[in-house]
């Protein structure tokens, strides 16, 4: 006998597809911006916003705004918007600082050689990738010969490594360095010999016990005084030293908050199966304590970045330098809004892709359902 | 019945491991007191005991998850001591399976299956894989191969994770309750691969309260309660006839539901 209401044999109901209204972009609406009286009022009130808003930014720095002109006051007689006139006529300095003009083409040439080298480590389908990674491997001694001298290339003192370039020099340097440095910290701190969890905890405390310009400042003045009279050490390369352990003692307690969320059984099996402690580590602990970690060593890797503008107060000409020294240009006095505005989308450029390529990463090392 | 099919299992008079007078402690906790124990090649030894009996840390200090502080360990002719190269080498000769599979989540099965040999036994990728492939097949799963551990059911994931110790090609199996965290219609999957896997003359030391696989084939039955051995005997004398009164009340507790 069937039940009236039933339209299958019991066990013999097939899998069906959801009903229509479940998706399509008119229930979406309803679901998500009229779906209560408040949301109503919610949905209305940020339209009024934007309303408000938009426009007036639109017109500021597009419709109404300047792109070519000669000074300030040009721009003025134009028209009532931004003026971008100034990022214009001083892009050059903004990205390159004072690096001689002749020479710019070897930081274009960086650059494109650095995505080039980023590429395998961020793409894992890259052909030949095992091979591609030896040159990834070199790109930091090609960097450096192109951007400093040498063998046969005009020598440029590094002080004049300056403007967007700086702050990528320092941010990449730093991160590249930080995260194998900050992992051997965390895994330190979780040792079983005393000694060495003693020194890496010490560092880690210390180190984020300090503000970052503390750091640079002992960069810049105090590291003469204890170097061997005599010595020349490069400055930028002192920045870099203390921006890498500022930014590993974060990474190293980022990464110590994976690590202890693998279950202990994952560590047992590998020794159980007579794997090594690093090589325990290597394939099974540490893939998944990162995997956790993305988050936090993105986060880490983003404020690392914006943090390198604070050079400028040690004497490096980074972008927020170009940008305070061409506002105190007397023909483009004034224009504080553009110059800060081209720098802030500079960074949020820079950051946001960072951003998004973690949540991409996230994606696709997750595999199968958690329990 | 049950008996003669494991009297028809052969097993030698050489010795798999060797356990004398050994104890534990965890701090001030004595776990293990004076444990001895010899089990042959080719035997399948159960260990039953309540909860906290210490069973599971006895056989991890066959493989040294776990560390004794007395008495003597031997596996396979070597003996256990703070030597890392005897460590290593007796991890190699013994396979364990655990409660909670401990697969790893980022790895497909294959790669659980082929990263001991590629890494400990260094065969090259291609041998690997081939005997990786054997022994998922052996426990009926060879389709699965390229899924990840958790699109997989509990049994299946035990059961890879007992093919995974298989490739290492183990003289001797541990198992600590490799059942007591499935559903019930999953243990049997597993308990089939484990006498599958004895009637290949597997040395065998499973802590389970799989009562039905010990009677089809134990050679011995142990009884654990307090961190000592208090009975060991074949299965049929153990389960018709317990010696001790904690035994009896052990079984009593565990067949009467
Ligand atoms: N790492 C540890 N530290 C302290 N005590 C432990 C530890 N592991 C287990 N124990 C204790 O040792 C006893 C034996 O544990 P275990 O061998 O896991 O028992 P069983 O496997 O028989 O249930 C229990 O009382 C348990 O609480
Ligand atoms: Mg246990």
């Amino acid at each position: 006998m069937v039940d009236a209401s039933r339209s299958y044999e019991p066990g013999t109901h097939p899998d069906l597809p959801p009903p229509l209204a479940v998706r399509g972009p008119i229930l979406w609406m309803r679901k998500n911006l009229f779906g209560s009286p408040l949301n109503v009022i919610l949905t209305l009130v940020s339209l009024y916003l934007l309303y408000l808003i938009v426009p007036g930014i639109l017109n500021w720095a597009v419709f109404d705004a300047v792109f070519v002109a000669g000074s300030r006051e040009e721009c003025r007689e134009i028209d009532s918007g931004a003026c971008w006139a100034l990022a214009n006529v001083r892009f050059g300095q903004f990205i390159y600082g004072f690096y001689p003009v002749s020479e710019r083409w070897r930081i274009d040439l960086t650059a494109v050689l650095f995505l080039l080298a980023l590429l395998p480590l961020l793409w894992d389908r890259t052909p030949y990738r095992r091979q591609w990674f030896i040159y990834s491997g070199l790109f930091p001694l090609v960097a450096f010969f192109l951007l400093v001298g040498g063998f046969g290339l005009d020598r440029v003192e590094t002080t004049r490594i300056g403007g967007f370039t700086l702050n990528v020099v320092i941010g990449v340097t730093g991160i590249v360095a930080s995260l194998p440095l900050g992992i051997l910290l965390a895994l330190g701190r979780r040792s079983h010999m005393p000694i060495v969890r003693t020194l890496c905890v010490m560092f880690i405390e210390f180190i984020r016990g300090v503000p970052l310009i503390t750091l640079l400042f002992v960069a810049s003045t105090m590291l003469n005084y204890f170097l061997p009279p005599g010595t020349t050490f490069d400055l930028i390369l002192r920045v870099l030293i203390m921006v890498t352990l500022f930014s590993s003692a974060y990474i190293a307690e980022v990464v110590r908050g994976g690590l202890q969320a693998i279950p202990k059984g994952q560590t047992e099996a590998a020794d159980a199966m007579g794997l090594g402690y690093w090589q325990s580590m290597r394939l099974i602990v540490l893939p998944q304590a990162l995997k956790i970690s993305i988050p936090g060593i993105v986060n880490t890797f983003v404020g690392l970045f914006k943090d390198t503008t604070l050079v400028v107060i040690i004497g490096l000409t980074d972008v927020l330098g170009v940008g305070r020294a061409s506002l105190a240009d007397s023909k483009w006095q004034g224009l504080a809004w553009e110059v800060y505005v081209f720098i802030a989308i500079l960074f949020f450029v820079c950051c946001f892709s960072m951003a998004r390529y973690s949540i991409y990463l996230e994606k696709k090392l997750h595999t199968g359902h958690k329990r | 019945m049950s008996d003669a099919a494991a009297a028809n299992l052969s097993v030698s008079d050489e010795v798999a491991i060797q356990i004398i007078g050994m104890h534990k402690w965890y701090g001030d906790f004595h776990v293990l007191k004076d444990i001895n124990l010899t089990v042959n090649r080719g035997e399948r030894i159960v260990v039953c005991g309540p909860s906290g009996s210490g069973k599971s840390t006895m056989i991890r200090c066959i493989n040294r998850l776990e560390e004794h502080q007395k008495g003597r360990i031997i596996v396979d002719d070597i003996e256990l001591t703070h030597d890392v190269k005897n460590i290593a080498e007796i991890r190699r000769e013994v396979g364990m399976v655990f409660q909670h599979f401990n697969l790893f989540p980022h790895l497909t099965v294959l790669e659980n299956c082929t990263l001991a040999p590629i890494w400990v036994r260094r065969l090259p990728k291609k041998e690997a894989d081939d005997i990786a492939m054997h022994y998922l097949e052996r426990v009926k799963i060879p389709e699965q191969a390229l899924k990840y551990p958790g699109q997989l059911s509990g049994g299946q994931q035990q059961r890879v994770a007992i093919a995974r110790s298989l490739c290492m090609s183990p003289k001797i199996m541990l198992f600590d309750e490799p059942t007591s965290a499935l559903d019930p219609e999953m243990i049997s999957e597993v308990l089939d691969v484990m006498v599958n896997l004895a009637e290949s003359g597997m040395t065998m030391l499973c802590v389970t309260h799989e009562m039905g696989f010990a009677r089809k084939v134990a050679n011995r039955v142990i009884f654990m309660d307090g961190g000592e051995i208090i009975e060991e005997n074949e299965p049929e004398e153990f389960f018709h006839n317990p010696q001790s009164a904690r035994t009896k009340l052990f079984l009593s507790q565990i067949l009467h539901h």
